[in-house]
């Protein structure tokens, strides 16, 4: 299946804004995460087009993930 | 001893008075408040002698607490017609609180067209005739008062905008590097203008300085203070790197960007004015990415934002401005909505009330949608020279709409609706509703747990939840309003069990006292009943807490979310 992923903040370093990944049937949002060589630990807020989501989350074909680390302003 | 500085502009006087009993244990908005609460009829107008307009120091202001040199201001607004209460950083909150000064309370207004400034130090007042600094602009004048009186002189200004008692206008305050921070929202820079000040300089020559009961108490407590500020994420790494302006790429994936005068919750050009777009450009043109706007701040959430050639366009650029000059009018050009935000300080007018009065005047279509320059024309030659339409723009969003038959106006209690849309994120639209302060996104950030995961999470898109959020992190922000600390402290403060017990300890070590986290609820929530008694008498009820019709009837994309709690329900906010 393909899923946009896009990234923001520090996440972008060495990475990119935003990729078209093609992935098993089934993945998860942490498999994308560490795939990319982040950690868990590192992630503040998951967004599965446009709403909040869990690690855990499987993805579907067409979805557009966002990751973002724990960042804020006001 | 803390004295309370008081200053008639009617007869031209000043005393300085006792602390009385009942305010002792107030800083901040807390102490505004109550003032304002006690003194100033509801009912008079806004910019008449019988208003007043004070300042107050916070509680651990002019201390070495880290992010604790915020001033408050407090007069009843001219464009909510309710309680007003803004704190700033800058140095002059830090100056007046070293000098000993627990308030200083201006009433009165003086009887012809003469203009003053105050000048206060150690022996008090003096109030002068001004001359020479009328009709400038806020960085000429703190130009003109440092050749004056020394680069060390603290300065309160109004620029043309609060000279001609504009309601968007703001009290402009001096920060460490003579540019500007500023005590926006509601207008008190035009109450200033009514008592006919065009600036207060504050000489701090002689101070008696702070003085802390227990010093050690105080510096343990200050140093686990400073610990979990630095040890957040978002305080110690995301704000100084990014600055306040990463949320547009959030608030944009959430789908809660208003964009087009809200009517759609999502911009096209929102990574050309993002904060990861600002950060790599004040990088590549030599600017500074950290900045704080008081001594003392380690969180430095504000920046220099330089232009291609390396020269200074502005600084204390944030995302609710840009935002607002940005999505909200469709223009993508963030060095114009620089220069903007520059003209606004100078201009002296609050950069959230007239950024949305853009995109209400673009629907009104007095300028085209996303045209910058004429943004830009329009602040300097309509706004800035007091034209007649630049006099109906400064009085923001509410008075372009009324003047020109707009119906979609984002205004809760006249004033604008900043930078998250309240029908894809709720909880800030039950902030809006029910703030004492008209539509306010600082009186109780929902932000952080219906969108940044910071002090749990209740889904920005459902109803449940809600009101309760609202309700205690307006309860906290009305208590750490009172302290003299910036509000983002308020981030460690929802995750790190020791920060909030450390700011406590702070506040009982400085004045030798014993409060309890449930005494500091217990004065938030007073604190808003106050101000909602004020309002009440003011005229202001339950009717105005209340979005516009519009949030009911026009769903917003990409979520197709509409504003859908009853009145009942907004209503339990004031249940406790």
């Amino acid at each position: 299946m393909q899923v946009t992923v896009k990234l923001f903040a520090t996440f972008r370093n060495g990475r990119f804004k935003i990729a078209e990944q093609v992935l098993p049937e089934g993945t998860d949002c942490r498999r994308v995460v560490l795939d990319l060589g982040l950690t868990e630990d590192e992630i503040g807020i998951i967004m599965i087009n446009g709403r909040h989501g869990v690690l855990d989350q499987k993805l579907a074909w067409g979805d557009v993930l966002s990751l973002f680390p724990l960042v804020g302003g006001g | 001893m803390d004295k309370i500085l008081r200053v008639n502009m009617t007869d031209l006087t000043s005393k300085l008075e006792t602390v009385p009993a009942a305010w002792a244990g107030l800083g901040g908005r807390g102490l505004t408040s109550t003032i304002v609460a006690a003194e100033v009829p509801p009912t008079c107008h806004a910019l008449s002698p019988q208003n007043i307009l004070c300042f107050a120091p916070g509680l651990l202001t002019g201390t070495q607490a880290a992010n604790s040199g915020r001033l408050s201001a407090g007069a009843k607004s001219p464009l909510t017609g309710g309680i007003k209460e803004s704190n700033a950083g800058g140095t002059a909150g830090q100056m007046l609180a070293k000098l000993g000064i627990k308030a200083l309370i201006i009433e009165g207004a003086p009887k012809d067209g003469t203009w003053y400034n105050l000048n206060v130090g150690t022996a008090g007042v003096s109030i002068n005739e001004e001359k020479e600094l009328l009709g400038l602009g806020n960085f000429a004048v703190i130009e003109a008062v440092e050749a004056r009186l020394g680069k060390k002189t603290g300065v309160l200004t109004i620029g043309t905008a609060g000279e001609l008692k504009m309601t968007a206008a703001n009290i402009s305050v001096k920060d460490p590097d003579s540019k500007i921070r500023s005590h926006g929202r509601g207008g008190l820079g035009a109450v200033m203008g009514s008592k006919q000040i065009k600036f207060i300089s504050i000489d701090g020559d002689g101070s008696p300085g702070v003085k802390i009961a227990h010093p050690e108490k105080f510096k343990v407590a200050a140093r686990t203070f400073a610990k979990a500020l630095l040890g957040h994420p978002v305080s110690g790494e995301g704000l100084p790197t990014f600055g306040t302006n990463v949320l547009v790429n959030i608030l944009n994936e959430a789908g809660g960007l208003p964009t087009r005068n809200f009517t759609m919750g999502r911009f096209d050009g929102h990574d050309k004015i993002s904060g990861e777009t600002m950060n790599e450009t004040i990088i590549a043109r030599g600017g500074k990415v950290k900045h704080g706007c008081h001594a003392g701040c380690i969180i430095q959430c504000s920046q220099v934002y330089n232009d291609k050639d390396g020269k200074y366009l502005t600084s204390g650029f944030e995302y609710e401005t840009i935002w607002g000059l940005g999505a909200h009018c469709c223009t993508d050009d963030l060095d114009d909505i620089a220069r903007a935000d520059n003209m606004m300080d100078d201009i002296g007018i609050d950069s959230i009330e007239t950024a949305v009065m853009f995109g209400v005047a673009m629907e009104a279509g007095i300028l085209p949608w996303g045209d910058s320059k004429e943004m830009l024309r329009m602040l300097g030659e309509e706004i800035g020279k007091g034209t007649p339409l630049g006099r109906i723009m400064g009085g923001g969003a509410g008075a372009v709409g009324r003047a020109y038959g707009v119906t979609r106006v984002p205004v809760v209690k006249n004033q604008a609706i900043p930078a998250y849309d309240p029908r894809a994120v709720k909880g800030i639209g039950i902030t809006y509703a029910t703030s004492t302060m008209g539509a306010d996104h600082t009186a109780g950030y929902t932000i952080a747990t219906n969108i940044l995961n910071v002090g749990g999470y209740v889904d920005p898109l459902k109803k449940e939840g809600q009101v309760e959020l609202s309700r205690n992190l307006q309860i906290a922000t009305a208590a750490v309003d009172s302290t003299g600390m910036c509000i983002f402290i308020a981030f460690p403060a929802l995750d790190h069990p020791e920060c909030l017990p450390a700011l406590i300890d702070m506040i009982n070590a400085r004045f030798d006292i014993d409060l309890t986290g449930d005494d500091v609820t217990n004065l938030g929530k007073q604190i808003l009943k106050l101000e909602r008694k004020f309002n009440i008498e003011a005229g202001l009820t339950n009717v105005h807490d209340r979005l516009p019709d519009f949030f009911k009837n026009e769903a917003v994309a990409p979520h197709n979310a509409v504003w859908d709690f009853t009145d009942a329900e907004i209503d339990e906010f004031w249940n406790f």
